[in-house]
């Protein structure tokens, strides 16, 4: 069993849902990243999705963005991100990292290359945005191949068809787009929400975690009630924003935020 | 070529090329467009209207003109300009918008976005936006916003509002992910019309069949004119539609050279420049695989051109294909270069020719004289230069 698969099954018999933190590296420095996700570890982060930042990030609203900016500005590439993996893990064999981000970096490393890559590194799972199943039969025999989840989105306008499909491609678990938009979006509607994970749970035994417009505690409460996993990420790198050069301050403001959704979802 | 040239598959491959690598809140709305498209490319309803449409409000079939004086001036091949120039709003830009435009209506969109580098395809979709009374946002680089003014200025005046993107490079790719993003969020009622023959399944194809229309016009006109096919055909490379419009349908005319001019800016060696075809390497961005400007970690480099149509990191994976399977051949022109292209037209000729389309003028002038005087060259004259008036006597010195 994957380390991701292992964390949705101690935590279905523990009666608990996942907490998932987005941060991207090197955002605002790379050397603030590895000492971040400790920190989320620590405020009660089950997993961690680690965004690989990209140039062109056309699934992310501004918040994500500028982050990628950041990270872009001071030198951060897929490599680096590996390496940030691989200093995180000499700490912490235990929490699972998905690397999140868009298919150009790793078509430039080459799908085998990235595969091993990270693999080495300590890498569970990986979410690129902008690869279809269809489009990634190769790159999901060589992530599987490795134990490596690949992870697909789903979204509101998801058909049953497609999420067959996503069932046989994905692995560890699918993450649902909660509304039609980019990253940090709008309101999410939770009928539409609960309606429609009641109707993806109908074609897959997959975990599903729920991201895209979850800004608070309340929201974190709401969606663990219908989904396995609630994933926050905007909300996180605002806080990280507004400290761009203090790291304690920068930790906190996350490690708030994250132990008043942990406490709110397990209350 | 024995066999028939019939490209992409149903999925938006062109090889390795093209696909549909975009976001899973997309994916309904391409596959929904594809079956419109399929559908009523089909439908004999939907071609009359278009066709009407091409013929009585764009002012098609545009001339195939004999470019006499320039043609023994360059004393080689005789030169022929397809004359994109005179459609309405001045480019060949429409011939697509009005296609999409009238799919848009039959899917019953009520809201147009598009993106825009030198505001043509801007202009051509708040015109079109216009005359079926639906609303229109245009996105547009912010860099781009202050270099094409004029354009900008057509685009509200018709009704259109234009966002200023004022992330990354702030220019056309900047302004297709911002396009990218509003879709995302607005697929219900809005209708999203590329300008080029990029982006995911089934835009590269179905922007290229709207284009055709400047091909299968120049190949019917050559013969007339003439008598006989050409022996080359010469189109500037941004996105690539007026090109692929006018290569298209010589694909299976073996004997029909094709040289797509992609922009060298500042000359390639400088990496300042636009042309990912002769310097870059296949990657994949804004839903597909195609050949890119970017770095050693796969992030997109900036490009640079004087032409603000062709400052775009990316290029139509169909063109990738012709590339790699050795149809048609890619070069480069330099900003330098394309401005002596506009003045020999404008001299020679009395037709100043758009930036973009000066990079063919160009190259036309260093093929012409290595070819026979009973050769021809149909170069695709895509665009007026009425928008470039500003960039060019800044370029030179000159207070307007």
């Amino acid at each position: 069993m994957s380390r991701i698969a292992a964390k949705f099954v101690s935590a279905s018999s523990a009666g608990r849902k996942l907490l998932i933190p987005f941060i991207t590296a090197g955002d605002p420095k790379p050397e603030f990243s590895v000492p971040m996700m400790h920190a989320m570890v620590a405020a009660g982060a089950d997993i961690i999705e680690l965004g690989v930042p990209f140039s062109d990030p056309m699934a992310d609203g501004p918040v994500i963005q500028r982050a990628s900016e950041r990270a872009l500005a001071k030198g951060m590439s897929l490599r680096k991100v590996l390496t940030l993996v691989s200093d995180f893990r000499k700490q912490d064999q235990d929490t699972p990292i998905v690397l999140m981000g868009y298919l150009n970096p790793v078509e430039a490393m080459g799908y085998e290359n990235f595969a091993e890559a990270a693999k080495t590194a300590g890498v569970d799972g990986v979410l690129t945005v902008d690869i279809p199943p269809e489009e990634a039969e190769e790159y999901v025999v060589l992530l599987k191949a490795r134990e490596i989840d690949p992870v697909f989105l789903l979204a509101p306008n998801s058909s049953n068809e497609r999420i067959k499909k996503m069932d046989a491609a994905g692995s560890g678990y699918l993450y649902y787009v909660s509304l039609k938009g980019v990253t940090g979006a709008g309101h999410l509607d939770l009928d539409e929400v609960e309606k429609k994970i009641q109707q993806i749970k109908k074609y897959t035994k997959l975990p599903i975690g729920v991201g895209f417009g979850v800004k608070d505690s309340q929201t974190a409460r709401s969606i663990a009630r219908i989904a396995d996993a609630v994933v926050v990420g905007s909300a996180l790198i605002s806080k990280i924003e507004s400290s761009p050069d203090d790291l304690e301050k920068a930790k906190q403001g996350i490690v708030d935020l994250l132990s008043s959704m942990r406490q709110a979802m397990d209350s | 070529m024995t066999e028939k040239y019939h490209m992409p598959d149903e999925r938006g491959h062109f090889g390795p090329y093209g696909g549909m690598f975009v976001a899973e809140t997309l994916m309904l709305p391409i596959q929904e467009l594809n079956q419109a498209y399929q559908r009523f490319m089909k439908d004999p309803e939907f071609i009359a209207e278009l066709d009407a449409d091409l013929q009585h409000y764009v002012g098609r079939p545009s001339p195939l003109y004999y470019a006499k004086r320039w043609s023994r001036e360059l004393g080689g091949a005789q030169i022929y300009l397809k004359r994109e120039d005179l459609n309405h709003t001045g480019a060949h830009k429409v011939n697509n918008t009005i296609g999409q435009a009238l799919l848009a209506k039959r899917m019953g969109k009520t809201r147009i976005i598009a993106e825009t580098g030198a505001g043509q395809h801007g202009v051509a979709t708040a015109t079109v936006a216009a005359r079926l009374g639906l609303e229109c946002v245009v996105y547009m680089g912010a860099v781009d916003v202050e270099r094409q003014a004029l354009n900008v200025y057509r685009m509200k005046l018709l009704g259109a509002k234009v966002v200023a993107v004022e992330s990354g490079s702030k220019t056309l790719k900047d302004a297709l992910n911002e396009a990218l993003r509003d879709w995302v969020t607005n697929v219900d009622d809005t209708f999203y019309i590329i300008g080029t023959v990029a982006g995911p399944h089934p835009y590269p194809a179905m922007v290229r069949d709207f284009q055709t229309i400047i091909g299968r016009e120049a190949k019917h006109q050559c013969k007339v004119q003439t008598g006989r096919m050409p022996d080359a055909l010469v189109a500037c490379v941004g996105g690539g539609s007026n090109a692929i419009g006018l290569f298209h349908p010589f694909i299976d005319d073996v004997g029909v050279k094709m040289f797509g001019v992609e922009a060298a800016g500042d000359g390639i060696a400088t990496g300042r420049h636009s042309a990912p075809l002769c310097a870059g390497r296949p990657g994949v961005l804004h839903g597909n695989r195609t050949y890119l400007m970017e770095d050693d970690d796969g992030e997109i480099i900036e490009t640079h051109s004087i032409s603000a149509g062709l400052d775009y990191p990316g290029v139509g994976p169909e063109h990738a294909w012709l590339k790699d399977i050795g149809r048609a051949e890619y070069v480069n022109i330099t900003d330098d270069e394309a401005l002596q292209g506009f003045h020999a037209l404008t001299q020679m000729e009395g037709i100043i020719p758009a930036l973009e389309s000066s990079h063919a003028m160009a190259y036309t002038m260093k093929l012409a004289p290595n070819m026979d005087k009973e050769q021809i060259i149909i170069v695709n004259l895509s665009g007026r230069g009425d928008k470039d008036m500003h960039t060019m006597a800044q370029r030179e010195g000159i207070k307007i």
